[in-house]
């Protein structure tokens, strides 16, 4: 079968990965948009935990025998407990002045990260075994799906709406979007704002860590797997315009699809397709998608 | 009301004056080609500074403007046969022309966005200088010819070029003094220090913020242009966010909204780099880190800011 001349398996496969990296993109922004909405800083080592949970787990398995499952849980914590750390003892100092020092700080941490593992890894890269119990495939009739590539969108898309749910319609949440409108205020109530910035932070830093964890099997696990994505997830950041949670998922989905799209029908622009649509989002609505200007 | 004038303001033309002479007698004490470097990653490192200290704006993509300005003027000289200083003026407005579109596009939203919009401008660029033909993907342009200035001058010549580098960045440094201390400099400071009362004084301030960027970035390109006759290659790397963060990274190092700051910066970082990367290796960019750190979190006026300061305490007028 085909459409507009190009094989529905083609077409299938090249939306499923569209959708993986999509889920990547989601996630990823996600936990940019929510360290943004309490802290007001630009993580820009977001794509350096991104690999370091990559590593963690790769090391778990390599060096102690810890497998694919219980990385899964182990690695955001211990990359997560990373984050709170750098929260305490670096950004906390930074939150009376100009946003843009939080950019410019964690841009030196991200050098940091990808230069020691680029020093004791190389930049060769390292494989993951996708584990036994998602090996394989199942054919759907019209395209072949590789069970984990399934399972990394179901992860993926449970943690995203998971995190929209926890901030939407629960306590916690309710505190944090207060905290994002008027910390003085929430702290009157007798609310830990500090405690739950530092929460904030761990959180958004243990999902690109969980991300990461989910890309290992499927990409190289390289020093150097996160800066490159970063960007691509900064320009989807400034399309979804980060007003919204849900915002930042289903923009980060879309682009993801549309570049898997962009490879199909025009592979030469399908790096560039996500800039190109920035800009004219821009030109268009310079608040973003879902934006409030 | 005349606000006093600092020290450091009132001896700055004084200051400038010996720099000047040690300039021109630097490349028989030191080798050239490291004293060139310098001198490029300073213009870049300025013109930079005139954006992000005097108009606040973080471009986090000036590596755009170095990287295409460089193989602009390498194609220009090496595949088209003009003379270098063609050459680096095709770099310089391919550049600005390159900053007026990005620019437009930016100014539409201000701070951490601002920053993360050139970021992602730049890196268009980055991946089309991957994949474009001509500009020799992974490779580069190598191989640029330095050529003869004007047709006359031989600038195989390291000493030869070292004076042309050396004109090329007092020009490119004049012109940012210039426009740090006109009226246009000064609505570029007000816009910095409070946006709002700018914009209620009647100033079009997206007009301003715009000239601000093309200059910037046209005297980038200028740097990279020049570099690329230089080093006679145009690389990858020049077009890289890590060029982008370097150049920040002198800046902040040098001293953010200072004059001689991203020279001082630019040198720093220079010298560091050319030491380290025989004795540490792949620390360097640890090393760049740490210093990233430490300047943004105890250190944020950076070596001249310092000194200004240190100065001012101390009460000498």
């Amino acid at each position: 079968m085909e459409i507009f001349g190009i094989s529905t398996a083609l077409l299938g496969s090249q939306l499923l990965v569209g959708l993986i990296n999509g889920s990547f993109y989601a996630i990823l922004s996600l936990g940019l948009a929510i360290i943004f909405g309490l802290l007001n800083i630009i993580n820009f080592c977001h794509g350096a935990q991104y690999m370091m949970g990559a590593f963690v787990a790769w090391i778990a398995l390599t060096r102690f025998g810890i497998n694919y499952w219980v990385a899964l849980i182990a690695a955001p914590l211990i990359v997560g407990v990373v984050g709170v750390l750098i929260e305490r003892l670096m950004l906390r100092r930074l939150y009376k002045l100009d946003h843009l020092y939080g950019l410019l700080l964690t841009f030196g941490l991200a050098l940091i990260f990808e230069g020691i593992f680029r020093d004791q890894f190389g930049i060769s890269g390292e494989s993951y075994e996708v584990p036994e119990l998602l090996s394989g495939g199942v054919n759907l009739g019209f395209m072949f799906l590789p069970i984990y590539r399934g399972w990394v969108i179901i992860a993926s898309l449970t943690v995203c709406f998971g995190t929209w749910y926890m901030i939407e319609r629960t306590k916690l949440g309710a505190y944090l979007r207060a905290g994002t409108e008027n910390s003085a205020m929430v702290q009157a109530l007798g609310i830990n704002v500090p405690l739950l910035i530092t929460f904030t932070y761990g959180y958004g830093v243990a999902l690109a860590a969980f991300a990461g964890v989910l890309a290992a099997p499927i990409f190289q696990v390289n020093p150097l797997m996160g800066s490159n994505l970063i960007i691509v997830v900064f320009a989807v950041v400034v399309i979804g315009g980060m007003g919204s949670i849900m915002g930042s998922i289903l923009t980060g989905l879309g682009l993801g699809l549309i570049e898997g799209l962009t490879r199909v029908f025009y592979p030469e622009a399908s790096s560039v397709v996500v800039f190109v649509i920035m800009v004219i989002v821009l030109l268009l609505r310079p608040a973003g998608l879902f934006g409030k200007s | 009301m005349n606000a006093p004038v600092s020290f450091a303001e009132s001896k700055l033309p004084l200051l400038l004056g010996v720099l000047f002479v040690i300039g021109l007698i630097a490349p028989f004490a030191v080798y050239p080609t490291f004293l060139m470097k310098i001198l490029c990653y300073a213009l870049f490192a300025c013109a930079f500074n005139l954006l992000l200290g005097f108009a606040g704006l973080l471009s986090f993509g000036h590596a755009a403007f170095l990287g295409t300005a460089g193989y602009v003027c390498g194609m220009m000289v090496r595949d088209v046969g003009v003379t270098p200083e063609v050459g680096i003026l095709a770099g310089t407005v391919a550049a600005g022309l390159l900053g007026w579109l990005f620019g437009s596009l930016a100014i539409k939203r201000t701070g951490i966005y601002f920053a993360m919009i050139t970021l992602a401008l730049a890196q268009m660029v980055f991946f089309l200088a991957i994949q474009i033909k001509e500009t020799g993907g992974e490779d580069g342009l190598q191989g640029v010819p330095r050529g003869h200035l004007f047709g006359l001058l031989d600038l195989s010549d390291n000493i030869a070029m070292y004076y042309l580098v050396f004109a090329i960045f007092c020009f490119g440094f004049f012109i940012i003094y210039r426009t740090i201390h006109s009226p246009f400099g000064q609505i570029l400071k007000a816009i910095r220090e409070n946006e709002p009362r700018a914009i209620s004084l009647g100033y079009d301030v997206a007009k301003f913020k715009l000239i601000a960027f093309i200059i910037s970035a046209a005297l980038a390109g200028m740097a990279g242009a020049t570099k690329t006759l230089v080093f006679q290659l145009a690389s990858l790397s020049d077009v890289h966010w890590h060029a982008s963060g370097e150049v920040v990274l002198m800046t902040l190092l040098g001293g953010l909204g200072t004059i001689l700051g991203p020279i001082v910066g630019a040198a720093t970082i220079v010298a560091l780099q050319t030491q380290l990367a025989d004795s540490v290796g792949s620390w360097v960019t640890v090393i760049m880190g740490v210093i990233f750190v430490i300047c943004v979190l105890s250190f944020r006026r950076g070596i001249v800011g310092e000194l200004q300061a240190l100065i001012k305490r101390s009460g000498v007028n």
